[in-house]
């Protein structure tokens, strides 16, 4: 978007209608404000006191608002260093959660915060140009984007709750991981391998007691040897290839990461991974209704017409908040969906 | 910067009664509550700092009292756990990080610049509000059970006490956002609103430092805000990123804590430095020696302070490797430090020194900035931290630095700008010996426990040898002389306000911009933007006192 700073009104000024109501000086406090004329405070309606023209309270509050989205950025930076942290640690918890992810409800809403970006820097275009019309239809389609954003987040986390995709102690999930659709796809093999083992270790929990025999997957390699040995009522499990075993020991099912040495597990505090994509997405989702609220507003405020080539800083700067939220989740989507 | 000798600003300096000024302009408590006025914001600030201060000095008191012996003395161990976090979290958060900048910042930053206000006036009102409800967040914990983990929140302790750590969590991350838009909106000013001539190099020294202050603040800020949130979602939904029983590194917490709070404790102390930056000059009648780099080193501080977190990991086991860098860096502060009170003192060389209040205090944070910096190098070494961390040497030295340091000169900057903010002068003698009382019992107070520490005394304990007694109640009858110093100081400061002598516009001879404007200044600050003509500590001989009126005047070619 071109960023012109606010000049005198190229023409027409005298015929703009505007409202008493916004000549109130009061409510041009907080610096997001501009003015239409270019002589004394009287003529600026937007002018706070203690600006002498209308383009240093832009410049003031273009400053401001840079500096509130660099504090943002640092209020996310800690979540991204603790995501980096987990994942360097325990990256099988994170190639075992991303199963559960629905990638295409995850690219939908990138694709719709893009298009409520694209939209946002228009209405800053149609504020500067005093386009009336667009600037509310771009307004309009912003917050409908914002809309569904959260209303698709609002269906991804109803089915994390009913499939007990849960942080923290409440983490119970409903399907073993390679019952889902997402894993059979990429590693058929796999799936059926794992399957078996779990087959495996049920019949061995029933078997009578004594049998020290049933450690159906000490370290996958070693697993189906000592299976097949005492396991009469399975048959022995044939010796799996690289195929079967790596993307169960890759997710930490099986193996020393696994949370029980016994067939097919899970990996150890996989939970965490749910912790973090609540509080990442979570946090996200709270500066998208935020971000409503202030569209909302300025739609409001745009309907009186109060915006134009002198006075166009909110829209500006809540565009400039909108792409920040935007790009958040530009970053949030590879790395909690499109995990490998 | 001074005096644009053009404008109509500097008018003869008047006695400050009578005129219509921010105090009297409006009246009744919604013109205060609602006002957007920076004075009055900086006034607010004031009160409410120094109200949190007495409730964090009492606590200190306690403290300090039941430590009189050993074992059982007044209060039991839970109680003493409890009031040593809430004495840390009160004394940090509500008082030093907003003490300097929001406080005397909101006052003396506008008018120095010569500005008409702060570039956003109603979000300073909303800094005020959230340092407000950070205040009653911290009490809630207070009224509800206390907090007893410190006011460093270590987890996994802080996430599984049974103590009330999510309201003083939560009060903690409010103010952390009072204290960024506080910093946002002195950049800005800063940036923007400086009128014609007001270079960067003709910024006060105060200004420097405030400037510097406001970015760590809106930088590093952000990063305790989100770590407390984590800490405090952690308590409530245990998602396991802090506590290891859930598969959390508690490690990642301390990380986090000191990636902020490390670059915080310059967020207490620079604006101290900008505050004696200020003082030394006016009160050595000469101009700043080294302006430059005294200012610049304020920025070095900054930029250093956020790469040595990690001295205060030295035994978490993090690396020896990353353990030498973070000594390593931590050993460079100590070089704009330095140079900050090499030039000080050179300013003071071959003045005509005043010994006024204000310039006491400047001179007691010579003195124990001194002493708390150098200790500071000594816990940077990390084999000598291994012997010293968790010891009262370490509470020594950031009490040296922390209350020598940001609070002694949170008074001098009091002193100093007290009559132009209420148009009163205080008892000068009364001044003076106040300033004597809280500078003794400073040192009365703390130097004992760098001995105790170093002879193994560790900090926090309840209870203590025999050994230690004598130098435990030493420690004490300091504590009781501070109290006595400040209350006293409190009594005569508030006095003033009803019997003092009407100030001057320039009782002290300073010369930065608003000491040309009379006392209390008006509503507007300025008619017109000064222009400013020169450097802030220039050309001081071309003052001269008036005993008339009893302050300082342009000395007039006929005179």
């Amino acid at each position: 978007m071109s960023d012109p700073t606010p000049q005198a009104e190229p023409k027409s000024e005298g015929s703009t209608p505007r409202p008493a109501a916004v000549a109130d000086a009061k409510h041009a406090g907080n610096g997001h404000a501009q003015a239409d004329e270019h002589h004394g405070h009287s003529e600026h309606p937007f002018l706070a006191h203690h600006f002498d023209t209308p383009q240093q309270q832009f410049e003031a509050g273009k400053l401001g608002i840079w500096l509130f989205l660099l504090t943002e950025v640092l209020f996310f930076a800690g979540l991204f260093c603790a995501y980096t942290v987990y994942r360097a640690i325990r990256p099988e918890v994170f190639v075992y959660a991303h199963y559960f992810l629905d990638t295409r409800l995850g690219a939908v809403n990138t694709c719709v915060l893009l298009l409520s970006s694209l939209t946002a820097a228009w209405a800053v275009r149609n504020a500067q140009l005093r386009q009336h019309k667009h600037l509310m239809v771009n307004i309009v389609i912003t917050i409908a984007c914002a809309c569904t954003f959260m209303v698709v987040k609002y269906f991804e986390y109803s089915h994390k709750v009913h499939d007990g995709l849960l942080w923290g102690p409440n983490f119970a999930p409903k399907e073993q991981v390679w019952e889902l659709k997402t894993f059979k796809d990429k590693h058929p093999e796999a799936a059926e391998y794992a399957e078996k083992l779990a087959h495996a270790a049920k019949h061995a929990e029933k078997a009578p007691a004594g049998a020290a025999a049933a450690p159906a997957a000490h370290g996958a390699a070693a697993a189906p040897d000592a299976h097949g040995a005492t396991d009469e009522p399975s048959e022995p499990l044939p010796k799996p290839t690289l195929e079967q075993v790596e993307p169960l020991v890759a997710a930490g099912l099986v193996g020393e990461k696994a949370e029980s040495p016994i067939g097919v597990s899970r990996p150890r505090n996989a939970h965490v991974f749910f912790s973090i994509y609540f509080f990442m997405t979570g946090l996200h989702g709270l500066h998208v209704l935020i971000g409503i609220g202030i569209w909302i507003w300025l739609l409001f405020k745009a309907k009186r017409g109060v915006f134009g080539p002198n006075y166009f800083g909110p829209i500006d700067y809540a565009a400039l908040y909108w792409h920040l939220v935007d790009l958040i989740w530009i970053y949030l989507f590879p790395l909690l969906y499109l995990i490998h | 910067m001074t005096s644009p000798s053009t404008t109509a600003d500097v008018v003869a300096p008047k006695t400050g009664s009578g005129s219509d000024n921010y105090l009297v302009h409006d009246k009744g408590f919604l013109s205060w509550a609602l006002t957007l006025d920076h004075k009055r914001i900086g006034i607010m600030y004031l009160a409410s700092v120094l109200t949190a201060f007495a409730l964090g000095g009492l606590f200190a008191l306690i403290l300090r009292t039941e430590l009189l012996s050993p074992g059982h003395t007044i209060i039991d161990h839970d109680t003493y756990n409890q009031m040593f976090t809430l004495h840390g979290a009160i004394m940090v958060f509500l008082v030093i990080i907003p003490g300097i900048p929001a406080a005397l910042g909101n006052i003396a930053l506008p008018l120095q610049l010569g500005a008409k206000d702060v570039a956003f006036p109603r979000l300073n009102l909303a800094s005020y509000y959230l340092w407000l409800l950070g205040a009653i967040c911290m009490l809630t914990s207070l009224v509800m059970n206390a907090a007893d983990t410190g006011w460093t929140f270590y987890a996994p302790y802080s996430t599984t006490t049974e103590t009330a750590v999510a309201p003083a969590a939560m009060g903690a991350f409010i103010l952390g956002f009072s204290s960024i838009f506080t910093g946002l909106n002195f950049i800005v000013t800063i940036h923007k609103l400086r009128p014609p001539g007001m270079g960067w190099f003709r910024l006060p020294l105060f200004i420097w430092a405030l400037y510097s202050t406001a970015l760590i603040q809106v930088l590093a800020t952000p990063v305790i805000g989100i770590t407390l949130l984590m800490l405090t979602v952690e308590r409530l939904l245990h998602i396991g990123i802090f506590d290891p029983a859930l598969g959390g590194d508690p490690v990642l917490f301390q990380h986090f804590f000191w990636f902020y709070s490390h670059p915080a404790v310059y967020i207490m102390v620079v604006p101290g430095f900008g505050v004696i930056g200020d003082l030394i000059p006016v009160f050595s009648r000469k101009r700043i020696f080294g302006y430059k780099f005294i200012a610049v080193s304020s920025l070095a501080i900054a930029f250093l302070g956020f790469l040595v977190w990690g001295h205060h990991m030295f035994v978490s086991g993090q690396s020896t490797l990353a353990g030498s860098i973070f000594s390593a860096i931590t050993f460079l502060i100590a070089i704009p430090t330095a140079i900050k009170v090499f030039n000080w003192i050179a300013t003071m060389y071959k003045g005509r020194i005043h010994l006024d209040t204000p310039m006491l205090y400047a001179l007691a944070f010579l003195w124990v900035f001194t002493i708390g910096g150098l200790t500071g190098v000594f816990l940077a070494v990390m084999n000598v931290d291994i012997h010293l961390h968790d010891t009262y040497f370490v509470v020594a030295h950031f009490h040296y630095v922390m209350m020598g340091g940001a609070i002694t000169a949170l008074l001098g900057g009091i002193h100093y700008w007290w009559p132009k903010a209420f148009g009163r002068m205080y008892d000068e003698k009364q001044g003076r010996f106040g300033a004597l009382l809280v500078f003794a019992g400073l040192n009365i107070t703390f130097f004992p426990q760098f001995i105790m520490g170093s002879r193994g005394m560790p900090r926090r304990y309840y209870n203590y040898l025999p050994e230690f007694q004598d130098l435990h109640r030493l420690s004490t009858i300091g504590a009781y002389m501070l109290g006595l110093g400040f209350l006293m100081t409190a009594f005569y400061l508030v006095r003033s306000l009803k019997s003092g002598r009407p100030a001057p516009a320039n009782p002290w001879g300073s010369r930065t911009l608003e000491w040309t404007i009379p006392s209390p200044p008006p509503y507007y600050n300025f008619h017109h933007a000064p222009t400013v003509t020169r450097g802030p500590y220039d050309d001081y001989d071309t003052l001269v006192y008036d005993e008339k009126i009893g302050g300082y005047v342009e000395k007039t070619p006929s005179a």
